[in-house]
């Protein structure tokens, strides 16, 4: 029954084991406390560490996306990658296009 | 035992039809929450232009506390895995086990939320209102919305929390546990954003 009942809901999302929200949980314990430090307490400069906190949290949204939401590669979960593969891209566009002509707009005409 | 054997092979017919059905349904709220996203990255978009706006208001320096939001950060966090903890107790079958996880995980979630409106509440009473400068529109804007979704996931788990208690773990309710658990998840994703372009660029 158990084993039944783990199949109820597959496609769309599965679920994962005890271990696996357990090492998701740690890793992403550790990807928010670094970036706080690093800005709580500066030690490196302010590029460095913007470089860092960005990677931080690209790496920590992965790891929410594999053991939290339990994303992977299957066919069963096909449709649901080339969807959030497509939301990227747009937010990518929404986002970087906004500032890029903003920026373009605050250079030409508010700077001079 | 030949009864017991159909009656499986029974069950197993009508939880297969409901299995079709239900990652129908999970893969359509996965598409809302894609839509979801985009909406926020709308939101980002205008904070990320007008976060250095202040119009000689206070900067994100020196109205941020950032173990404040360290602290709220881990509520969300630990949220996430009790969320986790339930839905394997779903998987299970193990209907108490599921309430008293979805319980731990509604606390800390409304934690979360009375923390930030003490956070704003705080904010406002210090004259840092949305009307002070496009830098606090936009920040009371994105911090807001995420806000809203969390107070929407709670009211949502405090319904699905009596359901479970009354008609127990049926396929339907998996479906909504499923879907509630991709809801709060995909909010904690969207707060890792919060506070890398909110919190830590604007005290960085």
């Amino acid at each position: 029954m158990a084993n039944e009942h783990g199949h109820v809901v597959h496609a769309g999302s599965s679920h994962g084991s005890t271990k696996s929200y357990i090492i998701g949980f740690i890793l992403s314990v550790i990807l928010t406390v670094i970036p706080f430090g690093l800005v709580m307490y500066p030690t490196l400069s302010e590029s460095a560490t913007l470089i860092v906190i960005w990677v931080m949290a690209i790496v920590q949204i992965f790891v929410h996306l594999g053991f939290f939401l339990h994303m992977n590669t299957s066919s069963e979960q096909r449709w649901n990658v080339v969807a959030f593969a497509f939301t990227i891209l747009i937010t990518v566009i929404v986002v970087a296009g906004s500032l890029w002509i903003i920026h373009g707009m605050h250079s030409n005409m508010l700077a001079h | 035992m030949s009864s017991e054997v159909l009656h499986n092979h029974v069950a197993h017919a009508e939880e297969h039809g409901h299995h079709d059905a239900g990652s129908m349904t999970v893969f359509g709220f996965w598409i809302y929450l894609m839509t979801d996203c985009i909406l926020f990255a709308t939101i980002f978009a205008t904070y990320a232009v007008l976060s250095g706006s202040f119009a000689g208001g206070p900067t994100g320096q020196e109205i941020f506390e950032l173990p404040y939001v360290l602290v709220e950060t881990f509520l969300l966090l630990f949220s996430s895995i009790t969320y986790g903890f339930a839905m394997i107790a779903a998987h299970k079958g193990e209907k108490s086990k599921v309430l008293s996880w979805l319980g731990l995980t509604f606390l800390l979630g409304l934690g979360f939320i009375v923390m930030e409106i003490n956070e704003f509440y705080h904010l406002i009473a210090a004259g840092h209102t949305p009307q002070r400068s496009a830098f606090l529109s936009a920040f009371f804007t994105l911090v807001g919305t995420h806000g809203l979704h969390v107070t929407s996931g709670l009211i949502w788990m405090a319904v699905l929390m009596l359901q479970v208690q009354k008609k127990g773990l049926t396929a339907t309710n998996q479906t909504r546990l499923m879907c509630l658990s991709l809801f709060w998840h995909f909010l904690d994703i969207v707060w890792i954003c919060v506070f890398t372009v909110v919190y830590l660029m604007g005290v960085l």
